[in-house]
């Protein structure tokens, strides 16, 4: 690669690859944004304009906001999100805490059984997890997506998590215990602080997956008070197939949050995946 | 400290975990490839062994609807395979050089159609394929490939190619990363080794760095398979329930909600789709026992 690195014209070409790929990646999302603030005849009389003083519009966005509860959605999403992060956080901690520091019987198996759930996905399940939750009658309350994902979540939180609690220094905790410090007070107050940038990589490995899934909220939770921002966004623009003003609109309102908490997050989630976290 | 008795702080601290995943995961797992050997005849649920599977094997409609979706998966995962790895890998190989500029923006900008659901990229491509907004056929016309257009998502013979190569743009990004991860940990003086010795530029990399990255294009290759095997969202999204036209994009997890739900005139049947499931279950585990036992354990892992 030295010879690579003193030629101007190979630089130059990478470049122009790189630049190519960033174009077809970020081309559909550049699309649908700026189509959705110009007028219906100005989306199909120049798709790659961008929207000037006679075509922008909000029409679209209106009809967004009269036909579909966004706010309701986007507020579910969040509230299953954050909700499963905050139980797969503290239970993936717990258990990650208790697989790594004790030593008692069956700890190795109990590791492997939760790694089970790492590769078989939880999807399979769905014909027994629907009818549980019809028994229950938890089928259309946020309560059913929150113990799935949690569920979904916890192998990999384990996972990574213990990996993490092995490193820390076993001094600290026995001098912890020798004033007197509870094994739950070791935990909380000296473990889970020193383990915070591995948490922070499991959250973020959770939260997109958690945020973008349709098959759940589908099955599970699709009565219109419960209705996440995907799946609510996916009936919206299936109603609304020939009002491409409104698809538009609703299709930017649906990326938009994930594209904050991806500015926001992703020195984390490309940290989390290059340190080597889910090897 | 303690000799005998339990630890109570011990089951304190498993106890949430072990419950919520027993309960809502291994134990759905289990009963879903219970209910697979039931029936329902007027509302009552009796024990039929394997009936179901002798019909979804042995019935002409039932098992032409699998062999299909599973062909058609096996055809999904086989795009990833030439194309994302491919792509994934030069992408990272790129990122990778040493002393490039803005390679944090480049991998950030990549990453972007990751982060997006299915729902989004979906629509996204529907209206940029569409015939009647116009988008790609006017784009392709002007580099004088015009010629090359055809609704794409609406014939039976592309319409799976073109789903799996929305999949692949969307996810490209995560082979990027980890190739990107595993060649940044490859050290300076392997390379310099090899420089000595005349090895440089592209014989460099397939002589040096590809085989070091083998490991991590395994994780990426079992990684894709089972996301592959259980995908349902996108073609759900783009093609319905249905899998049109013609079924050509129905895949085991299309098939499998179709079944489990009924469509139309179909009435949803919750123990043929365990039945299915359970087919994917067994088809996930052969592909993870193939990758665990016979490839991960075969290519050696070098520690620096």
């Amino acid at each position: 690669m030295s010879n690579a690195r003193a030629n101007p014209f190979n630089s130059i070409a990478v470049h122009v690859a790189l630049l190519t790929y960033t174009a077809i990646a970020l081309f559909p999302v550049f699309v649908i944004l700026i189509n959705s603030f110009k007028s219906r005849k100005a989306i199909f009389r120049d798709p790659l304009a961008l929207p000037d003083g006679d075509t922008f519009t909000l029409i679209g966005y209106q009809t967004v906001m009269k036909q579909g509860d966004f706010f309701l959605y986007f507020q579910n999403s969040m509230i299953v999100t954050v909700a499963t992060l905050f139980f797969v956080l503290l239970f993936g901690a717990m258990a990650a805490f208790a697989l790594a520091e004790y030593r008692f019987k069956g700890n190795l198996l109990l590791g492997l059984y939760l790694a089970l759930g790492i590769m078989i996905p939880i999807r399979i399940g769905t014909v027994a997890i629907l009818e549980m939750m019809v028994a229950s009658g938890l089928v259309n309350t946020l309560w059913a997506l929150i113990l799935v994902y949690t569920a979904q979540g916890l192998p990999l939180a384990v996972f990574i998590l213990s990996e993490f609690m092995r490193q820390v220094s076993d001094d600290l905790k026995n001098a912890g215990r020798i004033d007197g410090l509870s094994e739950y007070t070791i935990f909380f107050r000296l473990v889970l602080p020193l383990v915070r940038p591995a948490m922070a990589t499991v959250a973020v490995f959770n939260m997109i997956p958690i945020w973008n899934d349709l098959w759940f909220p589908l099955i599970l939770a699709p009565a219109e008070e419960t209705k996440t921002l995907t799946l609510g966004s996916q009936v919206f623009i299936g109603q609304f197939v020939t009002d491409w003003n409104a698809v538009l609109s609703a299709l930017s309102m649906a990326i938009l949050p994930v594209m904050i908490l991806y500015v926001i997050f992703s020195r984390q989630l490309i940290r989390g995946i290059t340190s080597g976290a889910v090897k | 400290m303690k000799k005998s008795g339990i630890k109570w702080h011990v089951v304190v601290f498993l106890a949430p975990a072990l419950l919520v995943y027993t309960a809502i995961m291994i134990f759905p797992l289990f009963n879903t490839l219970r209910l697979a050997l039931y029936t329902e005849t007027d509302q009552v649920r009796h024990f039929v062994g394997l009936d179901n599977f002798r019909t979804l094997f042995g019935n002409a409609h039932w098992s032409g609807q699998f062999w299909n979706a599973l062909g058609n998966n096996m055809w999904f995962f086989f795009i990833h395979m030439i194309v994302q790895h491919p792509i994934g890998i030069a992408l990272a190989a790129i990122l990778s050089h040493p002393r490039l500029r803005f390679a944090a923006l480049y991998r950030t900008a990549i990453f972007v159609p990751t982060i997006l659901s299915f729902v989004i990229v979906g629509f996204a491509w529907k209206l940029i394929l569409s015939p009647i907004w116009g988008i790609t056929p006017d784009m392709l016309k002007a580099v004088g490939l015009g010629w090359l257009y055809a609704p794409y998502l609406g014939k039976e013979e592309y319409a799976l190619t073109t789903l799996a190569l929305i999949s692949v743009w969307q996810f490209v990004g995560i082979p990027m990363m980890l190739i990107y991860a595993a060649l940044l940990s490859i050290p300076e003086e392997v390379l310099e080794a090899g420089e000595v010795d005349g090895i440089t530029g592209f014989s460099a990399f397939w002589k040096i760095k590809l085989p070091l990255i083998l490991p991590s294009i395994g994780i990426i290759s079992i990684l894709t398979f089972v996301g592959n095997f259980n995908a349902f969202d996108l073609i759900y999204t783009t093609q319905g329930a249905l899998a049109g036209p013609a079924y050509s994009t129905d895949i085991l997890g299309t098939f499998m909600y179709r079944t489990f739900f009924g469509f139309q005139l179909q009435l949803g049947d919750p123990h043929m789709g365990s039945a299915i499931a359970s087919g994917m279950f067994g088809i996930i585990l052969i592909g993870v026992c193939i990758y665990l036992f016979g490839i991960q354990t075969r290519l050696r892992r070098y520690q620096f």
